[in-house]
């Protein structure tokens, strides 16, 4: 179907070809056989599933870490980066996806910072700014401290400061995840200003439209390979995505409605204030015993604190919190969870597990107060260690034993292992985040399995995830959050991804 | 070869291997400041590697059942990720309230000895809580706050003994008032005809020791308190409320250095004077860093510098050499333990990692996407 | 293992409202200070309260705080918590003892810093290279130097004239510098006791009467830290690291290599402060002679929100309740009571005006409170004025440390390759 020769060559050397490069970790290969080749004047995106082997890959390009094996040509030349200062000097710049900004300094002392014999630190260093800020049309104040600016303006300043080296191939790693869809637009702007500079720009992302919509060749990594180049012209969203995975995308299958009309989490008016506008902004929502609600949205539009909010892990939340006629607005976190919220939280490694701590003790964590774990404010080591054994039965999760450290586990074993505790928590309503997020295919369809399994049997639950598919595959409802407010309600039997994701970046109409 | 063995095992020997490193370090260290200056190691080390004699042997029990106190106090700190470097101020103020109660004798006998325990508990408790509730509800670093709290603990109880104090007969030395005879916690002997008793204190910090132990491996107190300091996010999901746990723990491990100048003050001072030993706390510090915050280990690491303490003194007398030396091996310590348990953390993990990834190749078709969050934790 | 983690310090939220202060605040600060110390004089009668004798000992009393706590800011604007500058302190009298002993009053100078930067090393080493959690190296460089010295005073002062297990032989001066004639003329000026007149004249006084050049030197070393620090690359390279490593990794700053570098400068600093106890305060090496010195100097730095201005301001207050305790300091500090109170009754007002009632009415019942306790009592007990730098520094963490903004990324320990 795609034919990797397919590229269309620029005339002249290209300005970066990575050949063969591989990189292991101790018990894992992060990168094997990579190979990419990339012209000046072109948008070259990467596209690959998280733990593809991306960010690796973008780091031995910026020589954070050196490759175990080969080569990186610059303008023909093979190369080696012992440190990002030796990838400037070549000309790349790159520009992180947590951006790489210190907040107590200023635009211009961030900018200036490592290319300090440039022009000084001085006012040629403030002039050279503003003309860079003024010819690509940055905006950007050098004098402002970056912590009073906001995602986008710090994402310019990030493009300034690659541009004050002079570079000539800059690396975006993500730089969409954090936008909101005007300064998407902004971005894809400037980038193309770049290209037409006959700069050349190497654009990572997992956000197949978006890609689609900029590139000029697209690169898919998987599994630390790369498996193609296409051309955006050639092929679908997707065609691209199953490029990503590796097979056919297994999609969740939709099953007949479970359904009841037993109300059993109320949410009303609940506001959790920010410093500028409200993180979660006048949400209600009601799900009822045996349906799934979706949440759909860009990531960094409230989901988390919404979660969070429900949860009572946030101070200063108003509004109501209702769990089958419990009102629970005033409890803490841990009368809530008591109360029969269970909780996949988004990043299980702060939120969900004690990585250091055996599975057992996992197995406690969240469940303190409850039988058999502990008793009478005692912990009940046997019966904490049978009831992880049971789990790690049920549900499928590979281990030598209760007794590993969580560390020692792959990132889908972590995750059946929270799944299957909180579902042992008999929860009345599961709060589930990304729950299939960086856990492999297998791992993927057996949770899956699991909260349909748990519908049927009654479980009411709060599905966040920016797997589009997964929302319409397992959701009874969708409701879209923009900005921390619910705007829009789908029903996923006829909905695409397509008119979720218009929906989601506020372009949509509502229903 | 080493994956072949029960795991336990493993765990075991590298457990013993990080403080015996340390310590072998340690002393290689000194040996070379003592080879620098031009002092006689083989003499020096001869001398403090001697068995001790009945009455040495007396006297490093006693000094290791008050850093063994002072080792469990920071230690509970230690287990939820805070600092106590305050354990010298805490002991000093409960030390004081101790005598002050006990000197004034409103009870008979051992209820009399029971009630100034209690007070001592109670004001290190409450001392140590300050800096528990500036941590929970005002952010203030504990480091900050306990080291400014010691130096103010100096200042209050110098200025209270003065109000207290009484001139004790033939001596000009400020004190309280002498614990009445009957309150007293009597020693008894070890060996034959030694003249120093060891002190009945030591049974209480046996005690204390155990009940670390079972408060933090058994309650679901002490399982709060290790998620908590093992990973804070991840307790406040748990429905933990940190803040409560930071000022319990705080107070708990207060409570605890409270105990720390009670064997002295029971045992052998029967009052608290201006010449009360202190800058025990930071020796707890390192005694619970040796002994990796576990009972038996930091029971281990208080013998050890009570050992080291002891067996220096006749140095001056013998080798000619100033028994502080040990003063370097003691601190040295702290970084070497540090450093090796760090290495030894990470192989031990790399093992483990090893073994769980060659147990599931053995069992079952590979999970491909590999215990990859672990390797970010090996180089990040 | 749980304490190699980072020790988490206080996290100042978003500062609202921050204004930086326009760079003559220094002067003004001074000029009000001055004001208000005439005025209480004239109120309470306290004449020691800025006479030349009380300045010079506040000169005394306040660089050797002043030096830790540059120790401190320069090792914490890179990133590393530095409690063991008490150690480094320690190691820096006996290295003013034994070099100035032998070779001179310069030599002990240099023998003071060299010694310090030995403290600095290991730090360096243990945080830098080996990851050692910042407060555990603190505290064994703490204990390590009070052995060490100890061990060292008794090897190489034993059997030298005056010196001993436990202090060094009488030191030579470093030179001191006096205007003769002006110093007369200001003094008698100072005698006339006129308000605000007879003060200034102490101040100048107190400048030119006997001033040892090693204080001059260390303030110059705080303009000389301001200028590095804030307007030089290196400066901007060290302060990032302090900042955000992996931002300044990510543009190609060596991260380890400042982070080393200003720990070393940080124990040289915290030696200086030693040495200036052992040779400038007093007249030759004791045992024991910091006093915890090295922690009031990491208070006042952090009094001083981590920069050399504020710094100075937070030794000079330290400094100054020190010389007042100790100079039969019960009714200065009396006094100072009076202003204090008068303060916080200022404050509140100013609370109040700005609609913060409820912080107005705090400040009001401590003013009151302050203001009662200054009729109740005639003198104030030494204790007390010896725990003052304390418990401000308590009381600042626990009231104003939104307004505190210390390194971002102070006290985290940082591996190479983290960027990204």
């Amino acid at each position: 179907m795609v034919d990797t020769s397919a590229v269309p060559q620029a005339s002249g050397v290209p300005v970066v070809r990575l050949r063969g490069i591989g990189k292991r970790f101790p018990g894992v290969i992060a990168n094997d056989d990579i190979n990419i080749t990339i012209d000046r004047g072109t948008i070259h995106a990467i596209v690959g599933e998280n733990g593809a082997g991306k960010s690796t890959l973008m780091k031995i390009l910026y020589g954070v870490q050196p490759p175990d094996s080969g080569t990186i040509e610059v303008d023909g030349q093979t190369v080696s980066f012992s440190s990002p200062a030796d990838a400037i000097k070549s000309g790349i710049g790159m520009v992180f996806q947590h951006f790489m900004l210190a907040d107590n300094l200023t635009v211009l002392e961030n900018v200036v910072l490592g290319a300090e014999s440039l022009h000084g630190i001085g006012a040629k260093a403030r002039a050279e700014i503003e003309r860079l800020s003024t010819a690509y049309g940055l905006g950007i104040e050098p004098d402002r401290l970056v912590e009073d600016l906001g995602v986008g303006a710090r994402q310019r300043v990030e493009i300034l400061k690659v541009l004050y080296r002079g570079a000539r191939v800059i690396v975006l790693d993500e730089p969409t995840a954090v936008l909101v869809p005007q300064e998407v637009d902004e971005l894809f702007a400037n980038l193309r200003e770049l290209k037409a500079e006959g700069l050349a720009v190497i654009f990572i992302s997992h956000k197949l439209d978006e890609v689609r919509s900029v590139a000029d060749t697209i690169t898919v990594v998987r599994r630390g390979t790369t498996v193609a180049s296409v051309s955006p012209a050639e092929v679908t969203s997707r065609q691209l995505a199953e490029l990503m995975v590796g097979s056919e995308l297994p999609t969740p299958s939709t099953e007949a409605s479970t359904v009841t009309d037993r109300v059993v989490l109320e949410v009303r008016d609940l506001t959790l204030a920010g410093e500028n506008r409200p993180l979660v902004d006048d949400v209600s929502l009601t799900i009822h015993a045996g349906e799934i609600l979706g949440i759909a949205g860009v990531e960094g539009n409230g989901q988390a604190e919404l979660v969070e909010s429900i949860l009572g892990m946030r101070a200063g939340v108003t509004g109501s919190v209702v769990l089958a006629g419990e009102d629970l607005s005033a409890a803490s976190t841990r009368v809530r969870r008591e109360s029969g919220i269970g909780y996949v939280p988004e990043d299980r490694h702060r939120h969900g597990l004690l990585l250091d701590a055996p599975l057992w003790e996992n197995r406690v964590l969240g469940h303190q107060t409850r039988a058999p774990l502990v008793r009478r404010g005692l912990i009940d080591r046997g019966a904490a260690r049978r009831d992880t054994e049971r789990i790690v039965e049920e549900y499928d999760v590979r281990t030598p034993g209760v007794g590993v450290l969580a560390r020692a586990l792959s990132g889908g074993n972590q995750q059946k292992l929270i799944v299957g505790r909180e579902m042992s928590g008999d929860p009345l309503v599961l709060i589930a985040s990304h729950p299939t997020r960086g856990v492999d295919v297998g791992a993927q369809a057996a949770i899956w399995d699991q909260i349909r399994t748990a519908r049927r049997n009654g479980l009411a639950v709060l599905l966040i995830s920016a797997d589009l598919d997964e929302l319409i595959g397992l959701s009874d409802r969708i409701e879209i959050i923009l900005r921390g407010r619910l705007v829009a309600s789908f029903d996923p039997d006829d909905v695409t991804p397509e008119t979720l994701g218009s929906a989601m970046t506020g372009a949509g109409g509502a229903e | 070869m080493i994956d072949r063995l029960d795991p336990r095992l493993v765990r075991l020997g590298l457990g013993i291997a990080a403080p015996v490193l340390a310590i072998v370090l340690a002393f290689a260290i000194t040996s070379l400041v003592l080879i620098v200056a031009g002092d006689p190691v083989g003499e020096v080390w001869s001398t403090i590697l001697s068995w001790p004699q009945p009455r040495n042997q007396a006297n490093i029990i006693n000094n290791a059942t008050v850093l063994y106190l002072s080792g469990i106090a920071v230690a509970i700190g230690f287990r939820m990720n805070l600092f106590n470097i305050g354990v010298d101020g805490q002991y000093r103020v409960a030390a004081f309230a101790a005598a002050a109660v006990a000197g004034e004798a409103w009870l008979p006998g051992y209820l009399n000895t029971l009630l100034a325990i209690a007070a001592a508990v109670l004001v290190g408790a409450a001392w140590a809580g300050i800096a528990g509730l500036l941590r929970a509800t005002r952010g203030v670093s504990e480091v900050i706050a306990t080291i400014m709290l010691n130096f103010i603990a100096t200042g209050l109880v110098a200025y209270l003994l003065r109000k207290v104090a009484v001139r004790s007969e033939g001596s000009n030395s400020l004190g309280t008032k002498q614990i009445p005879e009957g309150s007293r916690i009597p020693g008894f002997q070890i060996g034959d005809g030694a003249a120093t008793e060891v002190y009945g204190f030591l049974f209480v910090a046996v005690l204390v020791g155990a009940g670390y132990w079972f408060l933090l491996n058994r309650t679901r107190f002490g399982f709060d308190l290790r998620a908590t300091g093992r990973s804070n996010s991840a307790a406040v999901a748990s429905g933990i409320s940190v803040g409560r746990m930071t000022v319990g723990a705080m107070m708990i491990s207060g409570g605890v250095a409270a105990l720390v100048g009670l064997p002295i003050l029971f045992g052998d001072a029967y009052s608290y004077g201006s010449t009360f030993q202190s800058g025990l706390g930071f020796a707890g510090i390192a005694i619970a860093l040796l002994g990796r915050n576990h009972p038996i280990g930091i029971a281990l690491g208080a013998l050890l510098f009570a050992f080291l303490d002891e067996q220096s003194n006749p140095l001056q007398i013998i080798a000619d050499v100033s028994p502080d030396i040990v003063a370097i091996t003691q601190g040295v310590i702290v970084l070497t333990v540090v450093i090796s348990y760090e290495v030894v953390r990470r192989y031990g993990l790399r093992l483990e990692q090893a073994r769980v990834a060659a147990q599931l190749r053995a069992a079952a078709p590979v999970d491909p996407s590999g215990p990859t969050e672990s390797s970010k934790e090996v180089s990040a | 293992m749980s304490v190699t983690q980072t020790v988490s310090r206080p996290k100042p939220g978003a500062a609202v409202g921050r204004r930086r202060l326009p760079r003559w605040w220094p002067l003004v600060l001074a000029a009000v200070i001055l004001l208000g110390l005439s005025v209480l004089r004239l109120v309470t009668g306290a004449d020691d309260l800025l006479s030349s004798g009380t300045v010079r000992a506040t000169l005394i009393a306040l660089v050797p705080i002043m030096l830790a706590g540059l120790g401190g800011l320069w090792s914490e604007r890179a990133g590393v918590v530095n409690i063991g500058l008490e150690g480094m302190m320690i190691l820096g009298t006996y290295g003013a003892g034994y070099f100035g002993y032998h070779y001179g009053a310069w030599a002990g100078v240099v023998g003071a810093i060299v010694l310090g930067m030995v403290g600095g090393l290991v730090h360096a080493i243990a945080t830098v290279i080996f990851g050692v959690d910042h407060i555990i190296s603190g505290v064994a460089i703490n204990i390590i130097a009070v052995g060490a010295v100890q061990y060292l005073a008794s090897r190489t002062f034993v059997g030298l004239p005056g010196g001993g297990q436990t202090q060094s032989p009488t030191l030579p001066d470093v030179q001191a510098i006096t205007i003769g004639p002006l110093s007369d003329a200001l003094g008698d000026l100072e005698g006339k006791d006129v308000f605000l007149v007879s003060e200034i004249a102490a101040v100048l006084r107190a400048l030119v009467t006997d001033l040892s050049l090693l204080v001059v030197l260390s303030l110059l070393l705080l303009v000389v830290t301001y200028v590095v620090l804030w307007r030089t690359s290196f400066g901007l390279r060290l302060r990032s690291v302090g900042e955000s490593p992996a931002a300044a990794e990510s543009v190609g700053v060596a991260v380890l290599r400042y982070k080393f570098a200003a720990v070393l400068i940080s124990g040289g600093l915290a030696g200086l402060a030693g040495g200036f106890l052992a040779m400038v305060a007093s007249s030759n090496f004791r045992d024991g002679q910091t006093g915890g010195r090295g922690y009031i100097g990491l208070a006042a730095m952090i009094f001083g929100n981590w920069r050399p201005s504020g710094l100075l301001t937070g030794s000079g207050l330290f400094g100054y309740t020190q010389t007042l305790g100790l100079r039969q300091g019960g009714s200065s500090v009396h006094a100072l009571l009076l202003a204090v109170a008068v303060l916080a009754l200022a404050l509140a007002a100013y609370q109040v005006y700005r609609r913060q009632a409820r912080l107005g009415v705090v400040l009001g019942v401590v003013g009151v409170a302050l203001l009662g306790l200054y009729l109740a009592i005639d003198e104030v007990p030494g204790d007390f004025t010896s725990m003052t730098p304390y418990v401000i520094t308590l009381l600042v963490l626990a009231f104003a440390s939104q307004r505190l903004r210390m390194p971002a990324a102070d006290g985290q320990i940082y591996r190479k390759g983290s960027a990204g």
